[in-house]
């Protein structure tokens, strides 16, 4: 079994479009879709990468990345932040809340990839 | 410089145009050489006869000579330069404008069309950045594009692809271009609906003054108050109120125009003055009135029962929400007036109704200060404060005037304790 990614997004038809492309490159993907009880849903399954929206119903994704940074059982996992507001304030408060990459929509295949790959790394 | 010195220059300039010799000019107005050179550099004054005599003599209307550029417009040439970087020639401010007035209003307008312009930028950054809708709208054709290009890569990538998972591909690029599509035709309605750009944004209180303004700051309509139909019949045929909030700003005072004049009705207020003239303590002793309300009340009749009165309203933090200018004596549009207006003592000692007698520039008037409390305060809540600042004519001139400004960038003031940032005027940049 490959590594585990967990992806957390709203949007149906980018879940089934990341979710394709990363298992065809051997990741286990795991999917949520609110803001509500993500952290649950993270503890529950402890993947290895997390990909994280930032406007998510429920909670925003910012939020949800502090929280995982204060859970010392969780808060070593490298988080890739999505958004759809590439502005320098976005990146800053990306930084500032503790994420390892952050990717402005609409990305590539191959960007997203590249990124997940990378944080395993690292 | 001051501006009755500078017909010097003017007859400098006409007598050149004329292509007239200084002597000649002296010879045929009945002057000397001398004085005349000296009056050309605006080393003496001039006044009466002789300038009447060198107006024959270089074919102009005296007033052409004597006449300073206007005030306004110098004050906006100077407001201008206060916007701008790198004026150099300020001291020639008058000068400018009194040999070129034409181009002076030009720059003088530009300028003010360049500040309201910055204020649109400013308004639509504001609404790009923190418009709730917008940004909804805006997520949603990003959030459905990322969707889009995803998925069509996969599909046309190189590797082989499951008929079961080609067909949920396709379903999904089909459901995405519909949402893409219903997403831009939102966006498109939400920006055709937005403000044509090239009208002027302003600020809902510039539509508020602007539309006391066209009415004289008075409205007849309202002294026989017998209804809401009244103040929806005036905001209704008001061009210049344009947006909600000013809507909402004109409501407001209109109603408080209704309350003020059901507390001193037109009737009373015209018998009172004939007997007793203008006098904004006494009024408010003999009715009872708040001085506020008298304020209000002397600022909104017409100038043909009280004359010129001007009045500038300010809330808790110092912010100008309504002014009327009058008598000459500026009230500039942007926030942050001399600190030196009682307008803003009373707003530090509400409870001390001031009247003083100020000189602005060349200006002298007579002013009369009081707070209101808009709201009491509360063990939750501070008082709010409403100060009122009331400009009449200062037929007085024994007393000595208070000096005070407009705001500091373009006030002459020497060692004005209040100033905060150094005069334009002064310093330059």
């Amino acid at each position: 079994m490959g590594r585990k990614v967990m992806l957390i997004e709203d949007e149906r038809n980018i879940i089934e479009a990341i979710s394709f492309i990363l298992s065809r490159d051997g990741w286990e993907v795991k999917t949520h879709s609110n803001g509500h009880d993500a952290l649950d849903a993270i503890r529950e399954r402890m993947p290895d990468v997390i990909i994280l929206d930032v406007m998510l119903p429920g909670r925003s994704g910012f939020d949800i990345l502090q929280d995982i940074r204060k859970d010392t059982e969780i808060s070593g996992i490298p988080v890739l932040m999505l958004t759809a507001r590439g502005q320098k304030k976005d990146r800053e408060m990306a930084e500032r809340a503790g994420a390892d990459q952050y990717m402005t929509k609409p990305f590539s295949n191959a960007e997203i990839l590249e990124s997940v790959r990378s944080l395993v790394i690292t | 410089m001051a501006e009755s010195l500078m017909v010097g220059t003017r007859i400098r300039e006409r007598r050149m145009m004329s292509g007239l010799r200084q002597a000649e000019l002296a010879r045929r107005a009945g002057i000397s050489a001398s004085y005349l050179n000296l009056i050309e550099h605006n080393r003496r004054r001039i006044g009466g006869r002789t300038l009447l005599k060198l107006a024959e003599v270089l074919e102009v209307e005296a007033s052409v000579l004597s006449d300073g550029a206007e005030a306004a417009l110098i004050n906006g040439l100077r407001q201008a330069a206060a916007r701008s970087k790198g004026v150099s020639e300020l001291d020639r401010t008058e000068e400018f404008a009194g040999r070129f007035p034409g181009w002076a209003r030009l720059l003088s307008d530009l300028s003010v069309q360049r500040e309201g312009l910055e204020g649109t930028v400013k308004t639509l950054t504001d609404r790009l950045t923190h418009d709730p809708h917008l940004a909804d709208a805006l997520h949603e054709v990003i959030s459905t594009v990322t969707a889009i290009r995803s998925t069509a890569s996969i599909l046309a990538g190189s590797q082989s692809i499951e008929p079961e998972w080609q067909q949920r591909f396709h379903r999904n690029i089909n459901e995405d271009g519909r949402r893409l599509a219903e997403a831009a035709e939102g966006l498109v309605r939400y920006l055709e609906g937005a403000p044509d750009t090239e009208t002027e944004i302003k600020s809902p209180q510039d539509e508020l003054n602007a539309f006391l303004t066209a009415n004289g700051f008075h409205f007849p309509m309202l002294e026989e108050f017998d209804g809401e139909g009244q103040i929806k019949d005036i905001l209704g045929q008001s061009e210049a109120i344009e947006t909600p909030p000013a809507h909402w700003l004109a409501q407001a005072m209109l109603e408080q125009y209704v309350a003020d004049a059901r507390a001193l009705p037109l009737q009373m207020l015209k018998d009172h003055f004939d007997q007793y003239g203008i006098d904004p303590e006494q009024l408010a002793n003999m009715t009872g009135c708040d001085l506020p309300v008298v304020f209000r009340r002397l600022a909104m009749l017409p100038e043909d029962l009280v004359g010129p009165v001007g009045l500038v309203i300010c809330d808790g933090t110092g912010m100008i929400t309504l002014r009327k200018p009058a008598l000459g004596f500026e009230v500039p549009r942007s926030p942050g007036a001399c600190a030196l207006w009682p307008l803003y003592q009373v707003l530090a000692q509400p409870g001390m109704p001031l009247r003083q007698r100020l000189r602005q520039g060349e200006v002298n008037v007579l002013v009369f200060a009081a707070a209101e409390t808009a709201r009491p305060a509360g063990f939750d809540l501070p008082a709010l404060i409403r100060p009122h600042m009331l400009l009449l004519p200062d037929g007085e001139t024994a007393t000595v005037a208070r000096q005070v400004g407009t705001n500091c960038p373009i006030c002459e003031v020497p060692d004005c304790p209040a100033r905060r940032e150094p005069s334009i005027l002064s310093t330059g940049f």
